[in-house]
């Protein structure tokens, strides 16, 4: 089937505004949008920037705007589009080329949360133990692959008064560590959490939710962590 | 520009990382990576890391040795491979102790499974030797090593891509960056320098592994005048999705599911008797392929059925979600209720750069040392796997020896002072890129990829023979002449993917010419090296291996001996 692909281009080095071009391909309707992509970079026009790697929905780089709803472009397969699609680089960032945009801010915030293990007591010799019903607890969020779909889908970061909110992807983290049985560092994590810019900053709209390629309930581990933190004082 | 560190990791999966997690608070460290470290493709491994914990049935180190000897169809160096698994309990350990949120038995330890090749007793029955974490291992293990490393605060050069090794005399003294983002070169100063940069699979049409893994590392290594090791061993994954050839792991049986041809007939029962479904992998892909060969592949096409529907929608929702929302996702269709078409897929490179089991890479048979410079994980050739790798012990490989590479790293350093680098290295990166951007060149770097792929897969993937590896070769050398004539369209610095394209397409054209080379010369079968017109081992003439040197007349080929421990060839039967 014939697929247009209208596309937003930038390169804030030579141009003041960005413009929209539109690509037309030949696809297969079982096809990733990510394929038109690499087919519009590799036979049309090379100077189309985007990024990617994996192909499918593993590693988190090929996160962007399409249709207006943050996805990822190797998950989404032509047949579920009518003729024309818009693609739009995630809100939110800084655009650096086309698609391209920094994640810096995104990774300085995911980083704020102490991403990391963090034990007092000596390792036994062999695995600390974890029942399989502790591992349920965060399970869901050992999903998450850092797209940044949902920080740039929230409505709070990107209110420009609201922009340091620390974001639900690095909540889901700070989630996946918090509920880790194994973890012994809860007190300081709830101090770190209860922000006007830390969990706090979570208004329950669910597009975080909606939008994420692995179906991890973001709101709703959010407002476990809120809960935890009401129960901590 | 020119930076200084200790130590210089080119690559951010597992075994970059890993290392680099080891030398941190002792070093200087610096890792380069051509994505963002969390993009790394170790992330795509989904089913598990062996090691003979015994946690869910009786299990030793001894077994593991056996089984992954018998896997490489006794090319696997024993000395390497027992190295591997006696420390693979404690690689473990450490991996659980830093926060991998591993899959749990009732009793609160490591969770483990079945996997191809992994049997108790010396091959007498399917072995649970695999920890996992759901279908996501690879994923959680590099988030966590990435984790440790910001914890540490890990210096990384993310989205730069190496263009060049920078030797100081003999000794690699850096490599050459360029910076994605800006466009600009810099030159990092190493007194060590760690390729961990990950396997080749994008040479073929239809591989598991991302667009990222185009063999930099070694060929750079190649360029270098270092041989390349036992490259003809390429392993196709019996079960890539049908027609995109993304894995799905091999959990998936070892959870309990099976293939089925086009007569609804379990067909490994006739190739592999005693473990049936759970075979090494080169037997399962060859039996694969021999059924549609034979007609028996779906509806007559390239495929056959991998059955879940048995399992049970709890078991695949709890272990297998990943696989299941690829399946859902690619097929529209779901794993639950109907069965997976699958077909083999480019996986993984047993062959790389020769090291020692420390990291060391060799410079020849004799095992001349090249100083400075270490390789650890797909890229490098211990030779852990030898002609076949087994199942979860991709992982294993990767923490052991980057971890061992890490060690021999902070060791080597101690020794040495940066030597004084001119910015001459610089300049010769700088004249080939400018050269590659002022060449008004008509060839296309997409069209000679694909037809590098497609020919990859025709002459060089599963079925080989003398004529079809031959013509390859020419080919490859005829698209060669092509390669340089290509030219820049994109000019422009941020974010030009054109250049970075330009140069792994170089990789991957000379690693194809290494890896149909090796091939031809090796008129046996062994592992995933299989030969039509040469269809069984011969251990008398090819137990050795194989290594590729680049000359200016072309590739020259040499040999090395197996290093045999404990177990003599034999029969491989499964």
């Amino acid at each position: 089937m014939l697929i247009k692909l209208k596309v937003f281009r930038f390169d804030p080095e030579k141009e003041e505004k960005p413009t929209y071009q539109t690509f037309e391909i030949e696809a297969d309707p079982m096809d990733r949008l990510l394929d038109c992509l690499n087919r519009i970079h590799w036979e049309q026009d090379p100077t189309l920037s985007f990024r990617m790697s994996c192909g499918h929905g593993v590693c988190g780089s090929d996160g962007m705007r399409i249709n207006g709803i943050c996805g990822l472009a190797c998950q989404k397969l032509v047949k579920s589009f009518k003729e024309e699609v818009l693609i739009e680089p995630l809100p939110v960032f800084k655009v650096v080329k086309d698609l391209v945009v920094d994640l810096g801010p995104f990774f300085e915030k995911y980083n704020s949360i102490k991403p990391y293990l963090t034990t007092k007591t000596s390792p036994p010799d062999q695995e600390r133990k974890q029942s399989p019903e502790e591992h349920k607890i965060f399970e869901e969020a050992i999903r998450c692959i850092l797209c940044a779909c949902c920080t740039a889908s929230c409505p709070v970061n990107q209110n420009k008064e609201t922009e340091g909110y620390v974001g639900p992807a690095a909540l889901v983290r700070a989630f996946r560590y918090l509920f880790d049985s194994r973890d012994e560092a809860s007190k300081e994590r709830v101090a770190l959490l209860d922000q006007k810019d830390g969990a706090w900053g979570c208004q329950t709209l669910w597009k975080c939710t909606e939008v994420c390629p692995k179906e991890i309930p973001v709101t709703k581990q959010i407002g476990r962590i809120k809960k935890r933190i009401y129960d901590a004082r | 520009m020119i930076t200084q560190h200790d130590i210089v990791i080119v690559g951010a999966g597992l075994a970059g990382l890993r290392a680099a997690v080891e030398c941190v608070n002792q070093a200087d460290v610096a890792v380069v990576s051509k994505v963002f470290p969390t993009r790394s493709h170790s992330g795509a491994a989904q089913g598990g890391i062996t090691a003979s914990l015994g946690n869910e049935e009786e299990d030793h180190w001894e077994w593991h040795l056996f089984d992954t000897v018998k896997g490489s169809d006794y090319l696997g160096d024993q000395d390497a491979v027992e190295i591997m698994v006696r420390d693979a309990p404690r690689v473990i350990y450490e991996l659980e102790h830093m926060g991998v949120p591993f899959s749990r038995t009732p009793e609160g330890k490591i969770a483990q499974r079945n996997f191809g090749g992994h049997t108790r007793d010396y091959g007498k029955k399917p072995v649970k030797r695999a920890c996992y974490a759901a279908d996501r291992t690879g994923r959680v293990a590099l988030d966590t090593l990435y984790d440790q490393c910001l914890r540490h605060q890990v210096k990384f050069y993310s989205e730069n891509y190496v263009l060049s090794l920078v030797f100081d005399g003999k000794r690699c003294a850096g490599v050459v960056t360029y910076n994605l983002a800006t466009g600009e070169l810099h030159l990092l100063q190493a007194k060590a320098v760690l390729l961990a940069t990950g396997g080749c699979g994008r040479i073929y049409k239809t591989t598991s592994n991302g667009f990222a893994s185009t063999g930099d590392g070694i060929h750079l290594a190649y360029q270098s005048g270092i041989p390349l090791e036992d490259m003809e061993f390429i392993q196709f994954h019996p079960t890539g999705l049908y027609p995109l050839g993304i894995l799905v792991s091999e959990a998936a049986r070892g959870e309990g599911g099976f293939l089925r041809n086009r007569l609804g007939e379990r067909f490994m029962e006739r190739y592999a008797p005693m473990v049936k479904d759970l075979a090494a992998r080169d037997v399962v892909s060859r039996a694969i392929l021999t059924e549609i060969r034979e007609g028996k592949g779906i509806s007559g096409r390239g495929y056959v059925h991998l059955d879940l529907t048995h399992l049970g929608e709890e078991k695949i929702q709890e272990r297998l979600w990943e696989i299941a929302s690829f399946v859902r996702i690619y097929l529209g269709i779901d794993p639950v209720y109907d069965p997976i078409p699958v077909q083999p897929t480019c996986h993984y490179v047993m062959g790389g750069i020769p090291t020692d089991v420390d990291g060391r890479v060799l410079m020849d048979e004799k095992g001349t040392i090249a100083q400075g410079l270490f390789a650890a994980g797909e890229c490098a050739c211990v030779s852990v796997h030898g002609a076949n790798r087994l199942g979860c012990n991709s992982l294993l490989d990767l923490l052991v020896f980057g971890r061992r590479s890490g060690l021999a790293m902070k060791q080597a350093i101690s020794k040495v002072e940066h030597g004084t680098l001119t910015k001459d290295s610089l300049r010769a990166t700088e004249e080939k890129i400018k050269k590659f951007f002022n060449v008004r060149g008509k060839e296309k770097i997409g069209e000679i990829r694909q037809r590098i792929q497609l020919l990859m897969m025709e002459k060089g993937s599963v079925f080989r023979n003398e004529e079809g590896l031959k013509k390859g070769i020419e080919e490859i050398r005829s698209l060669m002449e092509h390669y340089k004539n290509i030219g820049a369209v994109d000019k422009r610095k941020a974010f030009n993917f054109e250049l970075m394209e330009a140069m792994e397409l170089g990789h991957q054209l000379s690693l194809s010419e290494v890896i149909l080379f090796s091939a031809l010369h090796r008129r046996e079968s062994r592992g995933a090296h299989y030969r039509e017109d040469f269809p069984v081992r011969a251990d008398r003439y090819f137990l050795k291996h194989t290594l590729v040197f680049q000359t200016p007349k072309g590739p020259d080929i040499r040999y090395k001996p197996v290093k045999i421990t404990r177990f003599q060839p034999e029969a491989r039967v499964y």
